[in-house]
């Protein structure tokens, strides 16, 4: 069979499998179509929280980004892991004990105002909004790339998937598809790190691999890569940080906060059947997530490796003329200059792999100095040993830019890995950008026919009037996400980010502060979420423009970029979370505690015994 | 509403601190081990991995799963001494 026919195969099957799963778990009522009835095994709840979790982010561009930051891209994965740790004993246990379908509705029930409740929507439609688009953009760029139509088509199709089983199966057919779409993630992100693996160190676990050394050699790999990526100039691989060490520190602790504030993340714990269920979910759900977060640094440090070999003799890993990758143990002792003119790869001799992609655009070569050659190197260098070697040996720039996405992606063609492989990756980056885009659209169809519709509008609307509201709403999210994903807005790019700031800024401290504080009010609270918010927004709309529209930046109004001690906007969110509590506790101090039954209910939350089935009931 | 018999505040001053200990934990891997004492301890070398560079890359992760098992384990230690755990 060739690849074309293999990778149809492959992601036929699997998109089969999703829509069985959806006939056969169909939601007949509010409980299961919000909750899934509440009754999923954790474990399994932790399978599909780590489905739901990961996203095309994740899959396709995550190793790209560590690849490129080296010890620095450790943020993405302290910060996206640590947040669970936040969420299982800040979090979950206790929002399952309160026992109701959506994230607003704890917020306008613990701080007994519609209002609360409403910025809680606003604030939860804006984070899954601009978190989606990511999504299906990503359906769009995996179709296209592997099954040759074009990314439009792509997304009518993962329009129609979705439609399937979220329309029909509510939480609960999300939930048992989001387990078989873990599965063909999972075993496509880790067999071809493993055979990578295998091909450089020879140890078959991915994660000791990188800590290894290189096959036939006393050289570890991340010594040979730090020495590799500093002769060319580069930072060195293993202590470069992310901006400022205090930058990285924020930044990890946003994504931390962030994680844990997510509201499509938060309701997969009003799925299980109690408070202690909650807790160990959360760990099941660590434990998934961790077996593609830990291999990622590997794919991430190897595929580096691997990229350079190929391009430059003096690495010592090449590609085999009989197939696959192969350490050139003599060459890694001998350690030869990679400016040598014979190190650098002839543009003819190129592989086969970096035609292919050069045709996407996402790799690039261009002969600066007209020597037929590939010089692969940073020419912005402040290493003026690197810079002097270049410069005699007549580099004129570097020649080759490649696409941070392309690390996973071309990662099974750069070590020449089986046909089915290269399709199970294609399965694979589909299924996380499916059961993410699944995830946020019933936290966003929730939050809509649950505490918009029944919450505010039509309180007394029966539970099947409720139902065929929740399913209208999401149809329609379908399409408004869909149409996003076709018409990404000139933002999308740093539309994440957002997610995150917002999550992080506004749901995470007005929630904990709800279950922690027994007399933090309303007042508190909303002042809390919309400074959190405020403040956020405004330093991010001073970086990318208001709103993202280009040139309405105003940097010089706070001082110039990162005016902040540095702070990035992608990690003010821990700032902003920062403001919230402070700002909370400043204006709760100067009104009123909240009534006596409100302090209560806090009370009950706090202990697990008397935890009963999800129900939508709005308390007042 | 419900009453409660049992010792409710003793109860949650045993939650905060286990709650603590498992935040300071999860603090110094990540945020200690991994970030603020990288360079520090870079010296020392796990396999071909320098310690810094393993906290920020896979070690805090490992310990992030071990913690949040420990922590469900011994909340429901917790809940059972209290006598408010579910039946």
């Amino acid at each position: 069979m060739d690849l074309q026919t293999t990778i149809f195969v492959a992601v036929g099957l699997s998109f089969a499998l999703y829509i069985g799963i959806a006939i056969w778990a169909r939601a007949g009522s509010t409980s299961e179509y919000y909750a899934a009835g509440g009754a999923v095994h954790p474990v399994l709840n932790g399978m599909a929280t780590a489905a739901d979790w990961m996203s095309a982010a994740s899959f396709i561009s995550m190793a790209g980004l560590i690849a490129n930051m080296g010890y620095g891209g450790g943020l993405f994965l302290m910060g996206w892991t640590g947040g669970y740790v936040l969420l299982a004993c800040l979090l979950a246990p206790y929002l399952r004990k309160f026992g109701k379908f959506t994230v607003p509705q704890f917020i306008g029930d613990r701080f007994y105002s519609k209002t609360a409740s409403t910025i809680a929507v606003i604030c939860l439609l804006v984070a899954s909004l601009t978190y989606i688009i990511g999504q299906m953009t990503g359906v769009g760029v995996a179709f296209s790339r592997f099954l040759g139509v074009s990314s439009d088509t792509g997304i009518y199709v993962g329009m129609a998937i979705v439609f399937t089983y979220a329309v029909f199966g509510g939480m609960k057919g999300i939930t048992y598809t989001q387990v078989a779409q873990y599965i063909v993630l999972i075993f496509a992100y880790v067999i071809p790190a493993i055979f990578i693996s295998v091909a450089l160190t020879g140890v078959p676990i991915p994660q000791l691999g990188l800590g290894a050394t290189l096959s036939g050699t006393d050289v570890s790999l991340l010594q040979r890569l730090d020495s590799v990526v500093t002769d060319l100039g580069f930072g060195k691989y293993t202590t470069t940080t992310a901006g400022s060490t205090l930058n990285m520190f924020v930044y990890t602790f946003s994504l931390m906060v962030g994680t844990a504030g997510l509201p499509h993340v938060i309701m997969r714990f009003f799925t299980v059947p109690n408070v202690a269920a909650a807790r160990s979910s959360a760990g099941w759900a660590l434990v998934f997530i961790a077996i593609l977060y830990t291999t990622a640094p590997s794919v991430a440090g190897m595929a580096k490796l691997n990229l350079h070999g190929t391009v430059n003799n003096a690495v010592g890993v090449q590609s085999d003329p009989t197939g696959g990758l192969k350490v050139n143990a003599a060459g890694v002792k001998a350690n030869a200059d990679p400016y040598a003119v014979e190190s650098s790869l002839k543009y003819e001799d190129r592989p086969d792999w970096m035609k292919r992609w050069e045709k996407t655009g996402l790799l690039k070569f261009q002969d600066k100095n007209g020597d037929g050659r590939i010089q692969y190197y940073n020419d912005k260098t402040k290493n003026e040993a690197a810079k002097a070697k270049a410069e005699a040996a007549g580099w004129k720039g570097n020649e080759l830019t490649v696409n941070a996405d392309i690390i996973v992606l071309a990662n099974p063609e750069i070590a020449l890995l089986p046909n089915w492989v290269i399709a199970l990756v294609a399965a694979g980056g589909l299924a996380a950008a499916l059961s993410t885009a699944a995830g946020l659209l019933m936290a966003i169809s929730a939050a809509i026919s649950h505490d918009l519709v029944k919450g505010v509008f039509a309180p007394n609307i029966s539970e099947k009037g409720e139902l065929m509201a929740g399913k209208i709403a999401m149809a329609i999210s379908i399409f408004v996400a869909g149409y996003l994903g076709l018409n990404p807005p000139g933002f999308a790019a740093g539309t994440v980010a957002l997610a995150f700031g917002i999550a992080a800024s506004s749901l995470f401290p007005a929630i904990m502060m709800g279950i922690f504080s027994k007399k933090m009010n309303k007042e508190g609270a909303m002042a809390g979420m919309l400074a959190g918010l405020i403040v956020t927004l405004f330093y991010v709309f001073a970086h990318k423009g208001l709103f993202f529209i280009k040139g309405t930046e105003y940097l010089n109004l706070i001082g110039g970029a990162n005016s902040f001690f540095g702070i990035t906007p992608e990690a003010f969110g821990g700032v902003g979370a920062m403001i919230n509590f402070i700002v909370a506790f400043m204006v709760d101090k100067v009104t009123k505690e909240p009534p006596e039954h409100i302090q209560h209910m806090v009370e009950n939350v706090r202990i697990p015994r008397g935890s009963r089935a999800v129900d939508g009931s709005h308390a007042h | 509403m419900q009453q409660y018999n049992h010792d409710v505040q003793g109860y949650w001053k045993a939650t905060l601190g286990l709650i603590t200990k498992v935040l300071a934990i999860w603090f110094l891997c990540s945020f200690g081990a991994g970030i603020l004492f990288a360079d520090q301890i870079n010296s020392i070398h796990l396999g071909g991995y320098p310690l810094g560079f393993w906290f920020a890359h896979q070690g805090s992760m490992y310990i992030f799963v071990a913690l949040i098992f420990w922590y469900a384990k011994k909340m429901g230690d917790i809940d059972k001494e209290f006598d408010v755990h579910e039946d």
